[in-house]
C-alpha cells in the first residue's frame, strides 16, 4: 500500500495508526482495550511491511516505558489506549515530560470513573490537561473531531512533539475512533525525524555520552530545569493555540465544545438559526494550551448573552471557560455521562432559555 | 440533494454494519459526504448490532442519529426500539420473514419484504440485507444503483468479487419489490 486513493472511507482508529506511519512512526506499543484495538491491529499487520516494530506490550504501564525509551533513542514512537489503559500510563508521562522526550500518545476515552463502560465521554479532560502524574509539567493536548482530522493531528502531533521535545496527548473518544468518513491523505513534509543531537544513540567513541533522565538531586539544578521546562511551556502556550470559532460576530450564545460534542452543537445551530437564535461555537482543537483569548473576545462580544459549555462529562473544560470568560458573562454548563450523549433537542432547550429567558419570542 | 439519514438494525452476523457502510461507500463515490456510526458497546455484546449512515451533500455535523428518514429492521427487536426515530413520512423497511410484527407507527411508508426467504431461495443468506438496500434505494433515491455496484467492488475482498453480480440480482429484487 504505497498511497491510498483521494478520499477513502476510514476508521477513525485506523485514520490514527496509518497517519502515524505516514508521519514516520516506525515503533509502536500498545495493549489492547476497547474502544481503540484497531490501532493496534492495523500496526501489527502495516508496521511490518515498512520496516517498523509492531510489539504487544504485558501492560499499559510497560508499553508507555518502551516509549520512553524508543523516544531516547531518537525514535518516533507511540502508544495509544483508552481511558483506564491511560490512567495507568500517568507515571511515565510525568518521566517523560521530566526527561523531555519527544513521543504521541492517543486516548480513545471511554467512560468513567474505574472501569466504567465503553462507550465514548469527556471524562478525562482534567487528566488531560492538567496532569494525572506528578510534578509541575503540560502535555500538548489535541482534540479532533472528525476523522479526517484525527489523520491530520496525528501527522502534526509527531511535528510538534519533535519540536519541543514533549509529550503530545490526542484526545478522542469511543465515537471518533469507531465511525468511518472520508479521509484524504495528506503527504507529510517531514516523514523523517528532524535531527536529535540530544539522543542517546551510541557515541563511536567520538563525544561525551548524552544523558536521558528525569533526576536532578541537586536543588538548584533542578529549579533550573523546572524553569527550562516551564519556559518551553509558555512557548508552547504562545505558538501553538489552536481553535476554530465560528458565528460568534453577532451571536447571543456561544457555545464551547471539542471532539464529538462539537459535531453534535453544529446541528443544534442550525436548527436554532431556524428559531431566529444565532448561536456561536468555538471549538477548542489544542485543549492545552486552551484557546482563552479567543474565549475571552467571544464573551466580550455586547450580543453575547451567555456561554453554554456542551461537554460529556459533570463539567471540566467549563472550568477553563470561566477562567477565560473572568465574569464577563455568565457561563452554564450541560453535560451527560456514562455513555450518554446530550441530544440536539435537550442543547438547543439549554439555548433557548438563555436567549429568550421569558419563553417569549 | 437531501441528506439521507439511515438507521440498520439487527442481530450480529446478519450484515448490519456491512449494510450501512455499503450505504457510506456508496454515497461516498458520488462525491457526497458520509458517515457511518457503528454500535460497538454493550448492545453489541448482547447479540445485537446497528449503525448510523449519512450521506449528504453538507458537511456532516453530529454523525450520532436522533432521527431518521428510514429504518431497517432486521429483527424484532430492532423494530420496537427504532421505529420512534423515523420521521414523519419517512421509510420503515423491514425483513418480513424474521419480523411478522408490524410497526406501531402509522405516519410512514412500511415496505415489508420476506428478504430473508428470498435470500434462502437465492442459496445466501447475507443477500437479506443486500435486497432491503435496493429496496432503501428505490424509496429513497439516496444512492444510485451504479455507486453501490462499485461499492461492491470496493469493500467485498477480491476473493468474493465474483459473487457481485448475484449480489446485483439481490438489489435489484429489492428494488422491485420495493415498490413504485
Amino acid at each position: 500500500m504505497d498511497r491510498l486513493p483521494d478520499r477513502v472511507l476510514m476508521k477513525g482508529n485506523e485514520a490514527i495508526a496509518e497517519a502515524a506511519i505516514r508521519a514516520g512512526c516506525r515503533h509502536y506499543f500498545g495493549y489492547p482495550i476497547t474502544p481503540q484495538t484497531e490501532i493496534a491491529h492495523y500496526m501489527a499487520k502495516r508496521m511490518k511491511s515498512v520496516g517498523g516494530v509492531f510489539l504487544q506490550a504485558e501492560s499499559e504501564v510497560a508499553a508507555i516505558n518502551m516509549v520512553y525509551g524508543a523516544a531516547g533513542a531518537g525514535a518516533r514512537v507511540m502508544t495509544t489506549s483508552s481511558s483506564p489503559g491511560i490512567s495507568l500510563k500517568q507515571e511515565g508521562f510525568s518521566y517523560i515530560a521530566g526527561a523531555e522526550l519527544p513521543c504521541v500518545v492517543v486516548n480513545v476515552a471511554r467512560c468513567g470513573p474505574g472501569l466504567g463502560g465503553i462507550l465514548p465521554a469527556q471524562g478525562d479532560y482534567f487528566q488531560a490537561t492538567k496532569g494525572g502524574g506528578h510534578g509541575d509539567y503540560r502535555n500538548a493536548v489535541l482534540a479532533p473531531a472528525s476523522v479526517q482530522e484525527l489523520y491530520q493531528l496525528t501527522v502534526e502531533a509527531f511535528d510538534l512533539a519533535d519540536r519541543y521535545r514533549v509529550l503530545v496527548l490526542i484526545l478522542a473518544d469511543g465515537t471518533l475512533g469507531q465511525m468511518m468518513e472520508p479521509v484524504s491523505h495528506l503527504e507529510p513534509k517531514d516523514a523523517t525525524a528532524a535531527g536529535k543531537p540530544w539522543a542517546t544513540v551510541g557515541t563511536g567513541g567520538k563525544r561525551f555520552h548524552n544523558t536521558i533522565t528525569s533526576i536532578y538531586i541537586d536543588p538548584e539544578r533542578l529549579e533550573a530545569h523546572n524553569l527550562h521546562l516551564q519556559a518551553k511551556y509558555a512557548k508552547i502556550a504562545r505558538n501553538e493555540v489552536r481553535c476554530e470559532s465560528v458565528g460568534v460576530e453577532g451571536a447571543e450564545v456561544v457555545v464551547t465544545a471539542f471532539g464529538t460534542t462539537a459535531r453534535i452543537v453544529r446541528n443544534v445551530i442550525r436548527q436554532a438559526a431556524e428559531e431566529g437564535i444565532k448561536v456561536g461555537l468555538i471549538r477548542p482543537i489544542t485543549l492545552w494550551p486552551f484557546p482563552s483569548e479567543a474565549v475571552a473576545a467571544a464573551a466580550a462580544h455586547p450580543s453575547v448573552k451567555a456561554l453554554l459549555s456542551v461537554e460529556l462529562n459533570a463539567g471540566q473544560m467549563v472550568e477553563d471557560v470561566r477562567l477565560a470568560v473572568n465574569g464577563a458573562k455568565p457561563v452554564q454548563f450541560h453535560g451527560r455521562m456514562g455513555g450518554m450523549l446530550p441530544t440536539q433537542r435537550e442543547i438547543l432547550e439549554r439555548i433557548r432559555a438563555i436567549a429568550r429567558p421569558e419563553g417569549g419570542t | 440533494m437531501r441528506p439521507l439519514e439511515v438507521v440498520v438494525s439487527g442481530f450480529g452476523g446478519q450484515g448490519v454494519l456491512s449494510a450501512g457502510r455499503l450505504v457510506a461507500a456508496a454515497g461516498l463515490l458520488e462525491g457526497r459526504e458520509v458517515s457511518w456510526l457503528p454500535s460497538y458497546g454493550p448492545e453489541m455484546r448482547g447479540g445485537t448490532a446497528n449503525c448510523h449512515v449519512i450521506v449528504s451533500d453538507e458537511p456532516i455535523g453530529s454523525p450520532v442519529l436522533n432521527e431518521c428518514d428510514a429504518l431497517i429492521a432486521l429483527n424484532a427487536p430492532s423494530l420496537e426500539k427504532f421505529e420512534s426515530m423515523v420521521r414523519p413520512g419517512g421509510t420503515i423497511l423491514i425483513d418480513r420473514t424474521l419480523v411478522p410484527e408490524a410497526p406501531a407507527r402509522s405516519d410512514v411508508r412500511l415496505i415489508a419484504i420476506e428478504a430473508s426467504a428470498k435470500a434462502s431461495e437465492m442459496g445466501n443468506m447475507t443477500y437479506a440485507g443486500v435486497i432491503l438496500l435496493g429496496a432503501l434505494a428505490q424509496a429513497t433515491g439516496g444512492f444510485r444503483r451504479d455507486s453501490f455496484e462499485k461499492a461492491l467492488a470496493e469493500i467485498l475482498p477480491a476473493s468474493k468479487h465474483a459473487l457481485i453480480p448475484e449480489e446485483m440480482e439481490a438489489f435489484d429484487l429489492g428494488r422491485t419489490l420495493a415498490g413504485p
